[in-house]
C-alpha cells in the first residue's frame, strides 16, 4: 500500500490542493477515500515544489479539509481494455453503468493516448457510403477521416447521426467488423436515451459501446469522456482490426467543461474566454482518427457539436474546422423550409474525398458532377439574392432556370426520408437528372464526353412531372 | 555542486529553484527518461524550461541535466528526402524505436551514421580557408549536391585532408588549425543553434521572380526569389492546397514543408504524393530535393514552436551551398498560437487576444530570416517563405494575420466564397497584393515579352471594373447596364473562369508556364478589344454571346497544350474571322 495524506490543505471548483506530497508525478491518477469509504478519483494537474493539485472527477461537494485521505496510484488514468467492451454502457470516466459489473481487462490504456507518427499513417482512401445523397456525393466520408457536423440547437443532427450509424456501409469491406463507440457528452437525458432506442431499433446495439456523461453529470468528468470512448475505439481498431466509427456529442459542452476548469485553475483566458491552449486540446482529441499502414482497422470521427447562436466563428465549430478533414454543415433555413437532413451545402466540405472517389471507388464522374453540383448552386443563391431585389419576374432566362434548379436540387437531392438509403448509384444519376435541368453551356465544370453520356433532359422533365403529380 | 531537480511542473512548462548553471536558449535533459528542453527564463531563483515531450509521468525532484549547448540542429547530407519532427528527429527513425505511436525520452541520431557518400574533398594541407569556404562534395540526392562548408566562425590553416573517397557523416574530413593554433576536426555534418540566422556577406535586391506555374500569382501577385508571402484564410478556402501547388510546381531548387499544428493525415498525404510526383525539372521524385518538417497539432506544443526555427535554419544551410529554398510554413497561426499557450503557462501579461507582446517581434524575426543574398562562399542563394495563416473566425483582423501583414510583401488572401463556389485557387483578387511587381516588372518584360505589365494592368482594371458594376448589378440587376458595361462583366468573367482558376487534377492546367499565361492573357485582351469595336459598329452584345468566342477563351486553359503555344496564331485567326462574320452580318443587315 502506497503513502497515504490525511486532510486537504484547500479546495477550490474541482480542485484540491495537497501539502508535503512525495513523489507524486505529472498527470498520474490519485484516489480520494471519504470518511463514508466512498472514493472519488482525481488528477495531478500541477506539482509546485512539495504541493499537488488534484482534479477531482466525481466534484469536490461533501469534501472537507480534514474528511479524506488520499493515495497516489503512480500511474495516468487508464481504461480497462477487452473485445467485451462491445455492447456494454460506461460513465464518462469509464466505469461500468449497465451493472455487468468491470471490465475483464486484456491491457489497461492510457486514455491520453499517443501522438500518431506521420510516417506510419496510411492515407485515408476508401469511402464509407452513408446512403445519404448530399453526404455521398458532394462530402464523402472516407474511412479513417474526422468529420464533423456543425449544427445549432434544435436541428436535427441527432437524428442525421443515426441515420448515418444505422447505413454506414463501407465499400469493398473485406471480412471486418463494424462497430461504434459513442461518447456523450454534456447531452440531456433524453437525447442519450434516443440515441439508445435507435441503436437498439437498428439491432447494432451490441456492436455500440457508449460511454455517458450526461448534462448534469459532474463536468470534470467530462473531459475524460471522449478520451476514453478514443481509447476504446483505438484499442478495437488497431488490436482487434475492426473498423470504428466514434460519434461524439456535443464537443461544444466538452470545451465548456475546459473553460470551466481553466477559469478554476486561474489561467489566462484566450478568446471568449476559452483556454489558450483549446486548440492543441482539440487536436489531442481529433488527431487520434486514423489509420496505420500495414494494420486492419480505422477510427473514423463523426463528432457533433451545436454551434452557439448558429455562429460558425464561435471559436469552438471555428478551431474544430481546422483541425478536423472537413466539416458537414446544418442549416436552419433548410430545417424550417422541411428539409430532412438540412445539409448547408456551400459551406459543408469533405477534404479527403477528392482521393477516396471516381474511377476505382466510386464513379468516374463523381468528382465532376460534385463540383458542378457546388458550383450551380452557388449560382441559384446568387440568382436567389437578386431576385429578392428585383423581383423573380425580372430575372433573365438562365436565372430563372437557376431558380428552379435551387427548388429541386433541395427538394429531391438533399432531403431523403429518415429510412431512405440511396445508392451511389443512384445519388449520382439523380446529380445528372438535375443537372440537366440546366442549359449545357451552363455547366463548365463538365467536358464533353461525360454531357454525352449523361446529359438528359428528358429525365430532368420527367423529374419535374413526378414531383408535380405527387403534390397534387 | 548539487544537480538542479525539478521544482514545479505545469504542462509543458518545468521550474527549478535555486541554480546558476543554466543559460538562456540551453537546450537541456529533463527528468529521469531524458526529455528535450530548452531553457526560455531565468530568474535569480528561478529557472524556466520549456519541455518537447509529454510532460506526463514526471515527478518533481527528479534530475535535469544541462548540456552547455544552444537548441541546435545537425546539418549535414541525409536531410533530404527526410521527414523530421520540429526538433530535427527523424520521424521514421522513430516509428522503427517506438512503433506507429510517438514515445518519450527516445534518443536516436539525427542523421543516418551509417550510410556512406561518395566525398570529392576540395581543399588541399596547406591553404588557408575561412568560414563558408567548401571543403568537401559529395551527391546528396541523385538531383543534389552538397557541399560541406567551413563553420562561419572559423578561419585557418588545412593541416589534415582525407582523400576523395566514401565516408559517412561523422567521419572526419579535414582539420582546420585556426589563428590561436587550436585544431578543429570536421567531419561531413555540423551543428548551428535553431534561432540564430546563419550569416552570408551581402543582401541582394529581388529581381527574379519565383515561378509557381499558378496564373493568379505569377500574373497577378507574384513573389520574389527570397520574397515573402502570407496566405491567409478561413478553414476550407484552400491553403494547404495552394501550398502542395507551390511546393510541387515552384521553380526553387530545395523545398523544406513545415507541417506546424496541422492534420496527421496531410503530411502522409504530402510525403506520399511528393514521393511518387515525378518532378519535371529533375525526372526523378520530388521527394529527392524535399524536406519534411512534421509536427501535427497533436505533437506537444513546445517543439510546434522550434518546428519554424529548425524548419528555415536547414533551409539557410542550403542556401549558403548556393541553392534556392522555397518554405512552405503551414501554419503560422498554429506556431503564434503555441507563443500564446507557453506565454499562459508562464503567466506574462497577455497583449491582444491572449497573444504575447513579442508576437510581433517574433514575427518578423522569422520573416526577416528570408531573402536572396550572396552567400559567404561568393555564391547566390536565397530563402523564399510561403506562410499559411489561419485566421480565427476567418476574420483577417486578428492579430497574427494583421502582424504577418506588417512584415510580408505578398499577400494572397484566400475568399470564402470562391471557396464555396469551388472557384480554385480561391485567391481574391481585390484583397491581395504583391509589392514585388514593381522589383519584378524588369524581369517579365525582358523575358516573356515587352507588353507582360502592361497587359497585367489592364488585366486587374477590367476585375476592378466589374467588382464596381457588380455593386450595381446587385442592386438593380444587369438587364439596365449599358452593352459596353455588359461586356467588361462578360470579359470579367472570362478572366475569372478561364483565366484566374486553375484545375490542380488537369494534366496540363496544374501548371502553366509564364509563356502560356502570357498568351492566354494576351487572348482575352484581344477578345476585349475587337468585341468592343464591334459593339461601337452597333454589333449586338448577344449576337457576340452566342457565336461562341467567350467560350473558346473560357476552355484554353485545356484547349492549348503547354508545349504547342503557335496554336494561339490558329486560335486568334479562328476567332478573328468569327467576329469579322458578325460585322460583316451587321453591315448586310443595315444595307
Amino acid at each position: 500500500m502506497s503513502l497515504q495524506y490525511q486532510g486537504l490543505s484547500s479546495i477550490s471548483g474541482s480542485l484540491v490542493i495537497l501539502d508535503h506530497v512525495k513523489d507524486a508525478s505529472f498527470d498520474e491518477m490519485a484516489r480520494v477515500v471519504l470518511e463514508d469509504g466512498t472514493e472519488r478519483t482525481g488528477r495531478v494537474v500541477m506539482l509546485e515544489g512539495d504541493k499537488a493539485v488534484l482534479q477531482v472527477f466525481e466534484g469536490t461537494n461533501g469534501l472537507s479539509l480534514t474528511n479524506s485521505r488520499t493515495s497516489f496510484t503512480g500511474r495516468p488514468m487508464e481504461l480497462p481494455l477487452s473485445g467485451d467492451l462491445l455492447g456494454r454502457v460506461f460513465t464518462g470516466a469509464g466505469r461500468p453503468l449497465d451493472g455487468l459489473g468491470e471490465v475483464m481487462a486484456e491491457k489497461y490504456g492510457d486514455v491520453n493516448g499517443q501522438p500518431l507518427n506521420p510516417v506510419s499513417r496510411q492515407y485515408p482512401r476508401n469511402y464509407i457510403q452513408t446512403g445519404i445523397s448530399s453526404i455521398d456525393c458532394l462530402m464523402t466520408l472516407i474511412r479513417g477521416q474526422k468529420l464533423p457536423i456543425f449544427s445549432g440547437t434544435g436541428l436535427s443532427h441527432n437524428k442525421l447521426a443515426v441515420q448515418i450509424v444505422q447505413q454506414a456501409k463501407i465499400a469493398k469491406a473485406q471480412n471486418t467488423q463494424f462497430a461504434v463507440v459513442f461518447a456523450a457528452m454534456g447531452i440531456q437525458n433524453d437525447v442519450a436515451d434516443f440515441f439508445r432506442r435507435s441503436f437498439e431499433e437498428s439491432g447494432v446495439l451490441q456492436n455500440v459501446v457508449m460511454f455517458l456523461n450526461l448534462a448534469n453529470d459532474p463536468i470534470v468528468e467530462r473531459i475524460i469522456t471522449p478520451r476514453c470512448a478514443l481509447t476504446a475505439a483505438e484499442y478495437l481498431a488497431y488490436e482487434k482490426h475492426m473498423h470504428i466509427l466514434v460519434v461524439m456529442t456535443d464537443m461544444t459542452a466538452y470545451a465548456e467543461a475546459l473553460r470551466e476548469l481553466s477559469s478554476s485553475k486561474g489561467e489566462i483566458p484566450g478568446r471568449k474566454g476559452y483556454p489558450g491552449y483549446l486548440y492543441s486540446d482539440l487536436a489531442s482529441l481529433y488527431e487520434r482518427a486514423g489509420i496505420i499502414e500495414g494494420i486492419e482497422g480505422s477510427v473514423t470521427q463523426l463528432p457533433i457539436l451545436t454551434m452557439p447562436n448558429d455562429d460558425i466563428t464561435h471559436p469552438v465549430p471555428d478551431l474544430t474546422g481546422y483541425i478536423t478533414e472537413g466539416q458537414i454543415v446544418l442549416d436552419r433555413g433548410l430545417e424550417q423550409q422541411g428539409v430532412y437532413p438540412p445539409i448547408a451545402v456551400l459551406p459543408s466540405l469533405s477534404r479527403l474525398m477528392k482521393d477516396g472517389i471516381g474511377e476505382g471507388y466510386t464513379r468516374g464522374d463523381h468528382s465532376a458532377v460534385a463540383n458542378q453540383l457546388f458550383a450551380s448552386y452557388a449560382q441559384v443563391q446568387d440568382a436567389r439574392s437578386l431576385a429578392s431585389v428585383i423581383g423573380e419576374e425580372e430575372l433573365s432566362p438562365l436565372d430563372k432556370q437557376y431558380l428552379k434548379f435551387g427548388k429541386q436540387f433541395e427538394e429531391c437531392f438533399l432531403a431523403q426520408r429518415f429510412d431512405e438509403n440511396r445508392s451511389m448509384e443512384q445519388t449520382l444519376d439523380l446529380g445528372w437528372t438535375l443537372l440537366s435541368m440546366l442549359p449545357k453551356s451552363a455547366l463548365d465544370r463538365l467536358d464533353d464526353k461525360m454531357l454525352e453520356e449523361h446529359y438528359n433532359p428528358e429525365a430532368a422533365e420527367a423529374l419535374l412531372r413526378k414531383v408535380k403529380a405527387e403534390n397534387g | 555542486m548539487n544537480q538542479p531537480v525539478i521544482y514545479s511542473i505545469n504542462g509543458p512548462v518545468v521550474k527549478i529553484r535555486n541554480t546558476d548553471v543554466f543559460s538562456m536558449m540551453e537546450m537541456v535533459y529533463v527528468g529521469k527518461r531524458r526529455l528535450i528542453g530548452e531553457v526560455i527564463g531565468l530568474t535569480d531563483t528561478e529557472t524556466t524550461i520549456q519541455v518537447y515531450e509529454s510532460t506526463s509521468g514526471l515527478q518533481t525532484g527528479e534530475p535535469v541535466e544541462p548540456t552547455g549547448a544552444p537548441m541546435s540542429v545537425t546539418l549535414g547530407p541525409g536531410i533530404l528526402t527526410n521527414i523530421f519532427d520540429g526538433i530535427e528527429r527523424p520521424l521514421r527513425t522513430l516509428e522503427a524505436e517506438s512503433g506507429a505511436f510517438i514515445g518519450e525520452g527516445l534518443s536516436v541520431p539525427i542523421l543516418d551514421t551509417e550510410r556512406e557518400f561518395d566525398v570529392t574533398v576540395k581543399v588541399r594541407v596547406g591553404v588557408s580557408v575561412h568560414g563558408g569556404e567548401v571543403y568537401a562534395s559529395c551527391p546528396e540526392t541523385s538531383v543534389i549536391l552538397h557541399l560541406c562548408m567551413i563553420p562561419p566562425m572559423l578561419t585557418g590553416k588545412v593541416v589534415y585532408a582525407a582523400p576523395n573517397g566514401k565516408y559517412r557523416i561523422n567521419d572526419e574530413i579535414i582539420r582546420v588549425e585556426d589563428e590561436n593554433g587550436k585544431v578543429h576536426s570536421l567531419t561531413l555534418c555540423q551543428k548551428w543553434p535553431i534561432r540564430r540566422s546563419r550569416p552570408a556577406s551581402k543582401r541582394l535586391a529581388p529581381s527574379r521572380p519565383m515561378i509557381t506555374g499558378q496564373r493568379v500569382i505569377d500574373t497577378l501577385f507574384p513573389i520574389a526569389r527570397g520574397g515573402t508571402a502570407a496566405i491567409p484564410g478561413g478553414f476550407g478556402t484552400g491553403k494547404t492546397m495552394t501550398q502542395h501547388q507551390i511546393a510541387k510546381w515552384c521553380d526553387a531548387d530545395i523545398i523544406v514543408y513545415i507541417g506546424c499544428g496541422e492534420r496527421g493525415n496531410e503530411m502522409t498525404q504530402v510525403l506520399e504524393e511528393f514521393t511518387a510526383l515525378k518532378d519535371p525539372r529533375t525526372g526523378r521524385s520530388l521527394m529527392e530535393r524535399t524536406v519534411l518538417i512534421a509536427n501535427t497539432s497533436n505533437m506537444p506544443v513546445a517543439a510546434r514552436e522550434a518546428s519554424i526555427y529548425t524548419g528555415i535554419t536547414l533551409a539557410e544551410y542550403y542556401r549558403d551551398m548556393g541553392y534556392h529554398i522555397a518554405i512552405m510554413a503551414d501554419s503560422t497561426s498554429r506556431w503564434a498560437e503555441a507563443l500564446r499557450e507557453i506565454s499562459g503557462r508562464l503567466e506574462e501579461m497577455p497583449a491582444e487576444e491572449g497573444f504575447p507582446a513579442y508576437l510581433p517581434s517574433r514575427l518578423s524575426e522569422f520573416y526577416e530570416r528570408t531573402g536572396a543574398f550572396e552567400t559567404l562562399s561568393g555564391r547566390e542563394g536565397s530563402v523564399s517563405v510561403i506562410g499559411a495563416v489561419s485566421p480565427q473566425g476567418s476574420d483577417f483582423s486578428e492579430p497574427v494575420t494583421q502582424n504577418t501583414k506588417r512584415f510580408v510583401r505578398c499577400f494572397w488572401g484566400l475568399d470564402k466564397a470562391l471557396a464555396y463556389a469551388r472557384h480554385y485557387p480561391a485567391i481574391n483578387w481585390t484583397l491581395s497584393y504583391s509589392e514585388y511587381t514593381d522589383d519584378l516588372a524588369a524581369y517579365y518584360n525582358q523575358e516573356v515579352n515587352p507588353n507582360f505589365t502592361a497587359y497585367r494592368t489592364e488585366l486587374s482594371a477590367i476585375l476592378k471594373e466589374e467588382q464596381t458594376l457588380m455593386d450595381i448589378v446587385r442592386l438593380i440587376g444587369a438587364d439596365v447596364l449599358p452593352d459596353d458595361q455588359k461586356l467588361i462583366i462578360d470579359i470579367a468573367r472570362v478572366i475569372r473562369v478561364g483565366f484566374l482558376q486553375q484545375n490542380a487534377y488537369h494534366a496540363e492546367d496544374t501548371y502553366v508556364p509564364l509563356p502560356k499565361q502570357f498568351r492566354m492573357m494576351e487572348l482575352i485582351l484581344h477578345i476585349y478589344h475587337r468585341t468592343k469595336e464591334l459593339l461601337a459598329e452597333y454589333v449586338d452584345l448577344e449576337a457576340i454571346r452566342t457565336s461562341g468566342v467567350f467560350e473558346l477563351a473560357l476552355k484554353v486553359k485545356y484547349d492549348i497544350p503547354n508545349a504547342k503555344l503557335e496554336e494561339f496564331d490558329t486560335l486568334t485567326a479562328k476567332i478573328d474571322k468569327m467576329l469579322d462574320e458578325l460585322r460583316s452580318q451587321k453591315k448586310e443587315a443595315v444595307v
